[in-house]
């Protein structure tokens, strides 16, 4: 096993090795010609209004946000599905069916809450009081 | 690959050196023989799309370089390099530099557990599927910062884009997996392929319509992650200029280039590994040589089949909308793919070893899906053909 990941290392390694190969030839190779307007942020050609660096759209938070619950709750349910084989094999196959449901039954309920509540939707309608 | 290091040191080429020199020689010389499979196929990639495309357009693409252009992709990375390499005063140097790494690094660490033939890969770890989903967010991560460091708007909302995107198809993909890892019982991409066989109606495409439904959805989420027309959102080139990879010029655009080709073919690999039957063929010679082979061509053709399918989705949908991307994925993938993975969790309680019938009937009802499809495609070929004025070969 210990053989096994280190190779995965060694290819983790090994894309930024290439990457920094790939670079340094281009480094070699390439012509280096700065100039004030060539380094300056690119805008359809207009001169750039201002840094991008601004608040923008909450939506991406809160799908991270929704991300977050639901992949936790996906890395938790692989191992029960990994062994969920052998129980079945052993049969005690409906123990660990009614403890998947439990779990996942719950993340769905939280899916319904979001999607209830419109959280889902790109643009959140918020309906005022009349 | 341990058994391969193992017997090349005590009957191969290698006979007589220590073992650990021995690993270490055949880890790199593993390594060089994959870094060259990567480039070459994303280089192919590169051309074959552009050839692919252009013919569903009616257009006849990119073939002056070689025959049939085929050398392109050479000139192309010549191109690249031979570009100055420009970072824009405006942004932030060191991530922007760096941010073509991890693109690379989460890329490179995924194809070290892509399965070619029986025993042929590098990394059989036991976790073999959940790495893939974890090492490939790590391009995710360079696209963001790539985005990010650019600070350029264009950018700046690609990169966010591509960021939404990814995680939230993440989730269909994995519980796509976890459908298919009810019936395997382990997560190494080995294992999930042999618990398959060489014919049809041994893979878990039609082990039951459950898996059958987590393909699509499998295959959906892949291109997605893959950022992929319909979903290529990111770079979105009719919107966003090139979305994350505006600012990016010479060879550290052609880098995150080379990821986005190359991971289509890992997209391909490992639906293949899944669903397909991996690299099973029967036993028809006992040569291993050419059974190995065989394998290795099998697997290939089948991983490159779903590219071109991929190619053809691009040539052939339009781009989706940002809020319709979000609704796909929460409003009916993510459902479908719990509800789907629940319904597997029963049949595999009831029937772990799947039922003949059903794999019977599945095998009948995608022949019939195949045929219905490409009675449609004769249809629209025979109503189109007065327009048709090239052949589709050449």
């Amino acid at each position: 096993m210990n053989f096994q990941f280190a190779n995965v290392l060694v290819y983790i390694l090994l894309g930024a090795i290439t990457a920094a190969l790939m670079l340094g030839l281009g480094w070699l190779l390439r012509p280096s010609n700065p100039e004030r307007r060539k380094l300056s942020t690119y805008e359809c050609g207009e001169p750039p209004s201002g840094s991008a660096w601004i608040n923008f759209n909450i939506r991406f938070y809160l799908v991270a946000l929704i991300f977050v619950v639901f992949d936790v709750e996906v890395a938790f349910v692989y191992p029960v599905v990994v062994a969920f084989r052998d129980y079945v094999l052993q049969g005690k196959g409906l123990l660990v069916l009614a403890e998947i449901l439990f779990f996942v039954g719950i993340l769905f309920v939280g899916l319904v809450y979001v999607w209830a509540k419109r959280d889902l939707e790109w643009v959140k309608q918020v309906r005022t009081a009349a | 690959m341990q058994q391969l290091a193992d017997r090349l040191i005590d009957t191969g080429f290698l006979q007589g050196l220590p073992r650990g020199l021995g690993y270490v020689i055949v880890v790199a010389l593993f390594a060089f023989l994959m870094l060259n499979f990567i480039m070459l196929v994303a280089g192919v990639t590169s051309w074959l799309e552009r050839r692919v495309w252009a013919r569903i357009q009616s257009r006849i693409g990119p073939n002056r370089v070689g025959p049939q252009g085929s050398i392109q992709w050479l000139a192309d990375g010549i191109k690249n390099i031979m570009k100055e390499d420009i970072v824009p005063s405006a942004a932030d140097a060191p991530l922007f530099r760096f941010a073509p790494y991890l693109a690379m690094m989460g890329f490179f660490g995924a194809f070290a557990v892509v399965p070619f033939g029986d025993g042929l890969i590098v990394a059989d770890i036991n976790i073999g599927v959940l790495y893939v989903s974890a090492v490939t967010a790590l391009v995710v991560v360079g696209i963001l910062m790539a985005g990010w460091s650019s600070n350029n708007k264009w950018a700046l909302l690609g990169g966010i884009r591509s960021a939404a995107q990814i995680i939230s198809y993440e989730i269909p993909a994995a519980l796509a997996v976890l459908t298919v890892v009810l019936f395997t019982g382990t997560l190494s991409m080995q294992g999930i392929i042999r618990a398959q066989g060489w014919a049809p109606w041994n893979w878990f495409l039609f082990h039951n319509p459950f898996t059958f439904v987590a393909f699509f959805l499998f295959f959906v989420s892949a291109l997605a992650e893959g950022n992929r027309t319909p979903f290529d959102l990111p770079e979105a080139e009719s919107e966003l200029v090139a979305g994350a990879f505006t600012e990016y010029s010479g060879l550290r655009s052609l880098l995150f280039f080379l990821v986005e080709w190359g991971n289509l073919y890992l997209i391909g690999a490992i639906c293949t590994t899944l669903f397909l039957g991996g690299w099973q063929v029967p036993a028809f010679t006992d040569s291993g040589l050419v059974l190995g082979l065989a394998q290795v061509l099998t697997f290939f053709l089948k991983a490159y089949f779903l590219v071109f399918v991929a190619m053809w989705v691009r040539g052939t949908l339009p781009r989706v909308r940002v809020d319709q991307l979000m609704t796909l994925c929460w409003k009916y993938l993510v459902p479908i793919a719990f509800v789907n993975m629940i319904l597997a969790a029963f049949f595999a309680a009831i029937l772990p070893n799947g039922s003949i019938f059903v794999k019977a009937g599945m095998c009948v009802f995608g022949l019939g899906l195949a045929v219905h499809f490409f009675q449609r495609v004769l249809f629209h070929l025979r109503r189109a053909k007065p327009e048709l004025h090239l052949s589709p070969i050449v």
